[in-house]
């Protein structure tokens, strides 16, 4: 018999992979205006939006526009939520001041702001001493749902570029996000909370619990709206809990079927996008590959990093603690459990994870750094996964192009120097403001400040993931660095704010030139678009960039800790 | 320029009428469904006993007399403390995490008289992630178990029986790994054998 972990990963993929066709199938009905079974109830609330902000549902926008869209509204959300912060304690429900030990300071809330707005949701304080349930509920889980939506229509959008021929346009943000809101995360949202309930996450809005425990201690036990947030977190993959401690927390996952709920909202939607994609653009086969693509890199993953957990600390080994890797990891969830969420959620561009990163093994974090490094092509991001994805693969189709004497394309769309120069700006932007932030901590005082828990090797692991995390636009930390400083503050935001415009701006660019174009005939000599090849190219190019750019990084990070630890 | 302004306006009406669906009615909703279906779940899990409340199924506790099942290591505050969630997040590195585990294996190794070099499960002497974790592992309840029956005068037999009775198997056979409740084991060894309180006092 298989042990659990290896079984436990086996049924996730497989309930992913029957989830992707369907899936895949609503989603483009969804965004082709089809009718779907909701359409009683959701039409008539979507017409009184529309009339209310005064949107025309056929009015077509160019890439610019669209991409300005994307802009304003993020905008206006980072403004709403900024103030929504800064006035929370005139709020009358919830937690009484006294356990609002965080201050709720200027550079703090406009690092959250720009966070959840931004779908990172990095976030630099403990929601329970911190927030009021207002905040958390229409601050933090509407622009969970808000900043999730806004990536699903970018990555709708992108999709229409490969798709159309000889049109100047890519759909209507409006509308877009609209709909991704409307039918696809309020329904899986409402859902998927109920059955977090059933599992045991509380929904209420009454003040904290003092508990006297069957020793007399007194022990306060924090309440709140939890699960109108927690699921959306996931769905909109952004990630900001409730807790500080995230999904660890077991008010946030008290089970693991729970667990289970919470990596299937991370992956599901971004993985059926694959075959969406393929619907769309009528080559359901090149779908297919990057969906195989996406599982392959996922699977090698989850199986170094459980190795390296499972294996555990030899320093704790030697003396006798038997059972692999448990520092920082809840017991009903176990390493299995555990590794699972650092793959699905270093993957997903979604920050919460159910254990402490900061307290895995050399090893085991290179696995959810690297995932974020590749630009969180495996599932990804919601919307912003495929692009990654296929952005990667440009790369790898050019350098294959260059290899063999032909121009590349793919899908019948050439990739001429005009749009190659968006794939590398969109590329490049990336790893420079990662290397660069890094840098700048590792050679300030302010930055140093912040390592509190760890030193050394150690330390700068911490800050490499920090800036990862939130270029990446992930969310997810090394607690032990101690975040919540002006310095951190603005430098994530900025990196943040790059992650998420410096991305999707060229992507939405080079999507409006792709549509514009006609589809090229295939002949003998073109390079396929929808075959292993293609696949094999895409696995390389990712290794590749990932390797040029950031190899020396993880080289004096991860794994300098792992032989250090093995020479103690 | 009127064109970015008409936007913007769009843009403003949009997010406010967005987030009042996804940030007020959905929540809404769902506190009604949650309190109408499940009201003790949504309500926190609370444990109430004698018309007080000692705690929460699902969040971890603090216990040190001998006659009750202790839970792991916790770095959430000065240990259990329910708003300070979190792990230790020491390094694998870090000389103060291997400090800190030689520490919990000696103590543990000393108050369930076991010898100096025998292995323990490793959860008993690591801390978890949320610093809450209401579980231990079986193989911890069972080393547990000979210094709980003792204390309590209660056969072995039958508080080993109790951990069974008080272990939470993984969802469906496969997702998570099983673990033993410690503040229901706790509870309902105080009813088979009310001594805990003495114990401590002790």
């Amino acid at each position: 018999m298989l042990p659990r972990n290896v079984v436990q990963y086996g049924v996730f993929v497989l309930i992913v992979a029957l989830l992707v066709k369907p899936t895949g199938v609503y989603l483009e009905r969804v965004f082709s205006g089809k009718r779907t079974m909701l359409d009683p109830v959701l039409r008539r609330v979507e017409q009184a939006i529309y009339r209310i902000a005064g949107i025309r549902i056929d009015a077509e926008m160019d890439a610019l526009t669209y991409a300005l869209a994307v802009i304003l509204f993020g905008f206006v959300g980072t403004l709403l939520l900024y103030l929504l912060l800064r006035i929370q304690r005139i709020w009358p429900v919830g937690p009484n001041a006294s356990t609002l030990a965080t201050p709720m300071s200027p550079d703090l809330a406009l690092n959250t702001s720009i966070s959840f707005s931004t779908a990172t949701t990095w976030q630099a304080y403990a929601g329970e001493t911190t927030m009021k349930y207002v905040s958390q509920a229409i601050g933090l889980a509407a622009q969970n749902v808000l900043a999730g939506a806004t990536g699903l229509a970018i990555g709708i959008a992108f999709i229409r570029g490969f798709a159309r021929r000889k049109t100047p346009t890519l759909g209507n943000f409006w509308v877009d996000v609209t709909r991704a809101v409307l039918w696809v995360m309020l329904p899986l949202a409402l859902v998927g909370s109920v059955l977090l309930v059933w599992q045991g996450v509380p929904m209420n809005f009454s003040p904290y619990t003092h508990a006297t425990s069957l020793e007399g201690a007194a022990q306060i036990i924090p309440q709140g709206p939890v699960a109108g947030l927690t699921f959306v977190e996931s769905l909109g993959t952004n990630g900001g809990g409730f807790f500080n401690a995230n999904n660890a927390h077991p008010y946030q996952n008290p089970t693991g079927l729970s667990n289970l709920l919470e990596m299937l909202a991370v992956t599901v939607v971004p993985a059926a996008l694959t075959y969406t994609f393929g619907r769309m653009v009528g080559r359901q086969r090149a779908g297919w590959v990057l969906f195989a693509v996406m599982l392959v890199l996922f699977i090698a993953g989850v199986a170094v990093c459980d190795w390296a957990e499972r294996r555990g600390n030899p320093a704790v080994a030697a003396m006798h603690a038997i059972g692999g890797n448990m520092e920082g990891k809840e017991v009903r969830l176990g390493i299995g459990g555990s590794v699972l969420a650092a793959a699905v959620t270093s993957n997903g561009a979604t920050g919460a994870y159910n254990a402490m990163h900061d307290s895995f093994m050399p090893l085991g974090v290179l696995i959810p750094l690297s995932n974020m490094l590749l630009g969180e092509m495996i599932f990804g991001g919601l919307g912003t996964g495929l692009y990654s994805i296929i952005m990667v693969a440009l790369v790898g189709l050019f350098l294959a192009g260059l290899m063999i004497g032909r121009t590349p394309e793919y899908l019948g769309k050439k990739i001429g120097p005009t749009e190659l120069k968006l794939v590398m700006l969109y590329t490049l932007a990336y790893p420079i403001v990662i290397v660069f932030l890094t840098a700048l901590a590792v050679r300030t005082h302010a930055g140093l400040a912040g390592l509190t828990t760890n030193a050394g090797t150690h330390g700068y692991i911490e800050i490499l993931y920090a800036y990862t995390s939130s270029a990446a636009n992930n969310g997810q930390s090394m607690a032990g660095l101690s975040a919540n400083s002006a310095f951190y503050n603005l430098t994530t935001a900025l990196a943040m704010l790059v992650g998420r415009f410096f991305l999707a701006i060229p992507a939405l660019l080079l999507a409006g030139r792709l549509a514009m174009q006609g589809r090229r005939t295939t002949t003998p000599g073109t390079l396929p678009s929808d075959t292993a090849t293609v696949g094999a190219v895409t696995i390389g190019a990712a290794i590749l960039i990932g390797a040029l750019c950031f190899f020396p990084f993880l080289a004096l990070g991860p794994i300098l800790e792992h032989f250090s630890l093995l020479r103690p | 320029m009127r064109s970015t302004l008409s936007m913007l306006r769009v843009a403003v009406c949009l997010v406010f009428a967005l987030t009042l669906l996804a940030g007020v009615v959905f929540p809404a909703v769902l506190w009604g469904i949650a309190q109408a279906a499940f009201p003790s779940r949504a309500n926190g899990s609370l444990v109430v006993q004698g018309g007080h409340v000692i705690g929460s199924r699902l969040i971890g506790q603090a216990f040190i007399g001998a006659g009750y099942f202790h839970p792991r290591p916790s770095a959430a505050g000065t240990g259990y403390d329910g708003l300070a969630s979190g792990g230790s997040n020491l390094g694998p590195t870090n000389q103060k995490l291997i400090r800190n585990v030689g520490e919990a294996l000696a103590a543990y190794r000393a108050e369930n008289a076991l010898p100096a070099n025998a292995d323990v499960p490793v959860d008993a002497v690591t801390g978890s992630g949320s610093g809450l974790d209401p579980e231990i592992s079986i193989d911890n309840a069972r080393l547990q178990a000979p210094r709980v029956a003792r204390v309590r005068g209660l056969a072995p037999s039958l508080v080993a029986a109790m951990i069974d009775a008080h272990t939470e198997n993984p969802s469906l056979g496969v997702f998570g790994e099983p673990g033993v409740n410690v503040l229901m084991l706790n509870l309902a060894l105080d009813s088979a054998a009310p001594a805990g309180l003495q114990t401590r006092a002790r």
